[in-house]
């Protein structure tokens, strides 16, 4: 093994990341190698340091009274009003309420079928880009190609990322067509399982907690974020594909 | 849709991920180099982690958190610095030689904490991302890669990289009260 070979695996060996058998041949190394031996002595100096002046920060208290105040409001933004006071305004807030359930019924009844109508879409779309062998314009697991690419073709840029490191690969990108608008299709890999994940943009929409569904034996998983709306679809599994989900949302 | 069994799952978020708050502080800290923008950063990311706890299925909870808190952050950096020149660092650039003589033996004096958080606040941003999250939390090569989703490779050179650059600044400072 090459010498600066051995210098990278110094700092594997000082952070216990290496096996057996390359223990012992650092370990060989270093008896012989002055320099390997002065670099892994400023590793440890360094953590030594680190040990003694312990410069970690913590939470402010006010910080995790603040997180929890903001995880009630979001739970209580879905339960039910406060009890009204007098009959009046118990009057009023039943008149108020029945509109607005009969309004959100409506619109969930409304939503709900164009909701159904596009899974249906996104499904025909990537069954359709896996037959037509026309799966990516742009194949690259370079999100830095794959991302210019939609450059003057849609008026959005898409956020592009590469999870190979996780097991999720970035095969390319290319236009697809959603619910009438352009929308940019990324085409990613999990195993023998290619994933289309449709993004669009969707103005003035809220965000929304991902959706998981099937159809036709695919899975597909819809939230909105940041104004975007994202469809992921995929033969994989459905836990698999919330996996694949929330690193994209992670990466947003 | 009206979802039920709300505050158990808000239990069950705030015991998940709220052990890993002073974690995700002390990175954001560290990315920021400022009290109020970790603070807000942390906030925002623990709502967005909230939001995204259905797709969290018990893998790893602080790596998991970690990098929704580490992507707001950075997100947070480029908005606040527009293109400064820390945030595209080059990496190649800046790599200090073999340590110098004596090195060692001042690094062991160190003791004074904001010597040290202020040296760390000299590195660029990946930088101070891979000694957080290496030496402070003590993330493993493979956690990191996750966190800031990035080759196992490229952990390990920046590893290298920040460690000599960070044990020079120490060197100097300590050098100077000598």
């Amino acid at each position: 093994m090459e010498h600066d070979e051995k210098r990278s695996l110094v700092h594997s060996y000082a952070d216990g990341e290496l096996d057996a058998a390359n223990i012992r041949l650092v370990e060989h190394h270093l008896q012989s190698c002055d320099e390997c031996r002065a670099a892994e002595q400023t590793i440890r100096s360094l953590r030594t340091a680190l040990t003694n002046s312990a410069p970690a920060f913590r939470a402010p208290a006010s910080l995790r009274k603040k997180i929890r105040a903001d995880l009630r409001r979001e739970t209580s933004a879905e339960s039910a009003r406060q009890a009204p006071r007098s009959w009046l305004t118990f009057a009023l807030g039943s008149a108020c309420a029945l509109l607005l359930l009969l309004g959100f019924i409506f619109s969930q009844s409304y939503r709900g079928t164009s909701r159904n109508a596009i899974a249906d879409e996104v499904v025909a779309n990537h069954v359709r880009s896996l037959l037509a062998t026309h799966l990516v314009d742009v194949p690259s697991s370079d999100q830095h190609t794959v991302k210019p690419w939609f450059d003057g073709k849609v008026d959005f840029a898409p956020e592009v990322h590469d999870f190979a490191t996780r097991g999720f690969s970035l095969l390319g990108g290319r236009l697809d067509y959603l619910d009438g608008k352009t929308v940019v299709a990324l085409v990613y890999r999990r195993h023998q399982h290619p994933i289309n994940l449709f993004i669009s943009p969707a103005p003035g929409r809220s965000n929304s907690t991902p959706e998981a569904m099937a159809r036709r034996g695919y899975n597909l998983i819809h939230w909105r974020q940041g104004e975007m709306s994202y469809w992921a679809v995929s033969d994989l599994n459905a836990a698999e594909l919330r996996q694949f989900a929330s690193y994209v949302a992670a990466s947003e | 849709m009206i979802r039920f069994g709300q505050p158990s799952r808000q239990a069950e978020f705030e015991s998940a991920i709220l052990p890993h708050l002073d974690a995700a502080y002390s990175l954001a800290r560290f990315l920021l180099r400022n009290d109020q923008d970790a603070e807000d950063v942390v906030q925002d990311a623990s709502l967005r982690a909230f939001r995204f706890f259905d797709s969290f299925r018990g893998q790893n909870s602080r790596a998991w958190f970690l990098r929704i808190v580490r992507n707001t952050a950075f997100t947070a950096l480029k908005r606040n610095r527009g293109h400064e020149e820390d945030v595209l660092f080059d990496e190649e650039l800046h790599t200090p030689e073999n340590p110098a003589p004596g090195l060692t033996s001042r690094l062991d004096q160190v003791h004074d904490r904001d010597t040290v958080r202020a040296a760390i606040d000299q590195l660029p941003p990946e930088f101070r991302e891979v000694i957080t999250l290496r030496e402070l939390e003590e993330c493993s090569y493979k956690e990191i890669a996750d966190i800031a989703a990035v080759p196992v490779g490229t952990v390990m050179s920046r590893l290298a990289r920040a460690r000599a650059q960070l044990a020079e600044i120490l060197s100097r400072t300590y050098m100077k009260e000598e």
